[in-house]
């Protein structure tokens, strides 16, 4: 079973398409990437995918659940981590983390969420300071944490290293890969061919609201005989 | 076009938006109306009071008062039947009845005080409305001038203080038909100013507060990103409305308790010194009045947070959430202070429709209006509130579920001269269908 499925899926805002009937499938256990311009209809995408946005037709398969018609089940199978997300910053680092956990496990489940998703964070001492206290590199690892410490079926994360230093980027970087080893399947979104190419296993090219190429990295760099993705993407949107 | 006039206009286009102008203008409507409504009291008592007057005394200073209160008020009534006197009183909308009695001119010529019964009617309980009769009440020293003068010109000077003050008054109250004796519409108003004053600030400041946090919490959330974390937690959108209105109504409640017990006590020590205990005459509130107005706050404050949560759907960060309070804050302020001023009963059939369509209004008006066992005005009061923050809930329940929540915006009509609500009916018609 795939762990999504979109078919034909549109979305608009009013007489603006920003989707306009994009089809594609995600493996289970797969990473697989979104890229595009600005504007390209990459984060409309995501955010539907994650329920925040209604469909305007078309449709889409989260692991076999309907997520028209029953988005509160699709909600218990997957995590979102939004491009420029935040963490409340009147908790702590802790008590965010344990906030998100006790939403998903009661108890000692809790407690192991918890601890898991300080394994990820990897903050050390500063868990316990104020989350307003944090630079963006470490709110962000927070965040990826609180995204992949409830190992959701499958996390859809937009813009995953935006902002973020080179330390910083890299070690998320290696955070995703290790929970996509483990099973979780990857839906990402980027700016950055190079992070694209090194952690996706497909990849689809998105601009102006369409899907204008799909493959394996490999696959689409033989295809427009191209270096790397970045030449693939100015390949394939200069037409 | 120099630099600094570049730069005022830039900064006159950001500042003046409809976010800003719009409360200024209702602030300025509100300030206004009120200005109307107390120029207009103002204005009738400057015209003559109605008054009725029952003379039983056919002396002659009898007809000295008479003279007095002839040429200073319009006498509705002349007559000898008090019943009839406070009859055509009433239906002609006055509010001051004096009884000369038979004895006062030979109470007087035997050098005693002349007593002059006065029936004030009262019609409601706001500070305005113990106006009339305290301008009636005037007259009598007019009376007392008249009948001094006449004492100097018969050489009746003897007794000097009963020169100068010939005349006593005995005064009656009846307000919504409860007799009270000896005490006078402006001593009734005085002690219930209590009521008048506390409940609908603390009403207000409730309505403000746990409204304002709603509106912010919304602001907040969106402004640090956080609302679509939450948004896409296996958490039910019903929940997330709820957690987020009863967390508002909480904080709201306890601060209407400090509020109660800061603005209750000041109150207490400026009527502290009262006389009267309206107790006596049967105007005090028992445990079932009290959970009456309980009810009421709760609906009013679920209507306030449902509206305020509609509004936080609205907004886009947090300055812009402080903008948004101030609608809540004008409906909020209309009925305090109509409440604060007059009765509800006095009102103009227009006015009372539009106070009774803010459930704000209605714990406002509760406390006052069951003292005087106006059972019916509550309930469906309560009944209307209820009603009315059930469907805002549901609207704020249905718009949480939309992409207006994150978009923060109607999307535009696909269809020219269409508006935005009308295409949302619209669909909403067709989906039904």
């Amino acid at each position: 079973m795939n762990a999504v499925e979109v078919k034909g899926l549109v979305k608009s805002y009013g007489r603006f398409q920003a989707v306009r009937g994009i089809s594609f499938d995600v493996r289970e256990g797969e990473v697989y990437g979104l890229i595009g311009p600005n504007g390209a209809g990459k984060t409309t995408t995501l955010r539907v995918l994650s329920t925040l946005l209604e469909i305007t037709s078309g449709s889409v398969m989260v692991h076999g659940i309907d997520l028209r018609e029953r988005p509160d089940e699709v909600r218990k199978v997957i995590s979102y981590l939004p491009e420029d997300a935040g963490a409340y910053k009147h908790l702590r680092g802790r008590e965010y983390l344990r906030f998100i956990a006790e939403f998903f496990a009661e108890g000692e489940k809790a407690d192991e969420l918890v601890a898991r998703g300080m394994e990820i964070a990897n903050l050390g001492e500063r868990i316990d300071d104020k989350v307003d206290t944090y630079s963006k590199g470490m709110a962000r690892r927070l965040l990826v944490a609180r995204a992949l410490m409830i190992r959701p079926k499958l996390a859809i994360l937009d813009e995953l290293t935006s902002g973020l230093d080179v330390l910083n980027a890299r070690e998320i970087r290696r955070t995703v890969k290790a929970y996509a080893a483990q099973g979780t399947t990857m839906l990402l979104s980027s700016h950055n061919m190079l992070e694209v190419e090194m952690l996706c296993d497909r990849i689809a090219l998105i601009n102006d609201g369409l899907i204008v190429a799909e493959g394996t990295p490999a696959d689409l760099k033989q295809r427009y005989d191209a270096q790397n993705i970045e030449d693939v993407f100015v390949k394939v949107v200069s037409g | 076009m120099s630099n600094l006039s570049k730069i005022i206009k830039k900064e006159v286009k950001e500042l003046l938006t409809p976010a800003t102008l719009i409360p200024v203008i209702i602030i300025a409507v509100i300030f206004g109306s009120l200005g109307g409504v107390f120029g207009g009291v103002e204005e009738s008592m400057s015209e003559p009071q109605k008054i009725a007057v029952v003379i039983e005394d056919n002396g002659e200073l009898g007809q000295v008062a008479f003279a007095v209160l002839n040429s200073s008020a319009e006498i509705v009534y002349n007559g000898d039947d008090v019943k009839e006197a406070l009859g055509t009183l009433e239906d002609a909308g006055g509010s001051s009845l004096f009884v000369i009695p038979s004895n006062f001119t030979s109470n007087i010529m035997d050098n005693r005080t002349g007593t002059i019964e006065a029936v004030w009617v009262m019609y409601g309980a706001g500070l305005m409305d113990s106006l009339p009769s305290e301008v009636a009440a005037s007259l009598l020293t007019s009376v007392d001038q008249a009948i001094s003068a006449y004492m100097i010109t018969m050489g009746m000077t003897e007794n000097a203080s009963l020169v100068l003050q010939p005349t006593q008054l005995v005064e009656t109250t009846i307000f919504k038909d409860k007799v009270m004796d000896g005490i006078s519409p402006g001593a009734i108003a005085g002690v219930m100013s209590s009521q008048s004053f506390v409940m609908p600030l603390i009403v207000m400041m409730v309505i403000i507060y746990a409204g304002s946090i709603v509106i912010s919490s919304m602001g907040s959330e969106k402004e640090n990103k956080t609302l679509e974390t939450l948004l896409t937690m296996p958490i039910s959108r019903t929940s997330i409305v709820f957690g987020k209105l009863v967390g508002a109504a909480l904080v709201g409640l306890l601060m209407a308790i400090i509020y109660m017990f800061g603005m209750g006590y000041y109150f207490d020590s400026l009527v502290g010194s009262a006389s009267i205990d309206l107790g006596e005459y049967g105007l005090t509130l028992g445990v079932g009045d009290y959970v009456l107005v309980g009810i009421s706050l709760f609906a009013s404050l679920v209507f306030a947070l449902a509206l305020c949560m509609i509004l936080g759907i609205f907004t886009k960060n947090y300055k812009a959430a402080q903008t948004m309070t101030l609608p809540v804050t004008f409906l909020a302020m209309i009925p305090m202070f109509v409440t604060m001023f007059t009765d509800f009963d006095t009102l103009p059939t227009v006015a009372k429709v539009l106070v009774f369509a803010i459930p704000f209004s209605h714990p406002m008006i509760a406390m006052r209006s069951l003292m005087f066992d106006n059972y019916a005005l509550v309930l469906s009061g309560i009944a209307y509130t209820s009603v009315v923050a059930i469907i805002a809930m549901l609207v704020a329940v249905t718009l949480f579920k939309k992409d207006i929540l994150l978009t923060g915006k109607v999307a535009r009509s696909e269809e020219k001269g269409r508006s935005p609500l009308g295409s949302m009916i619209r669909r909403f018609v067709l989906k039904r269908k």
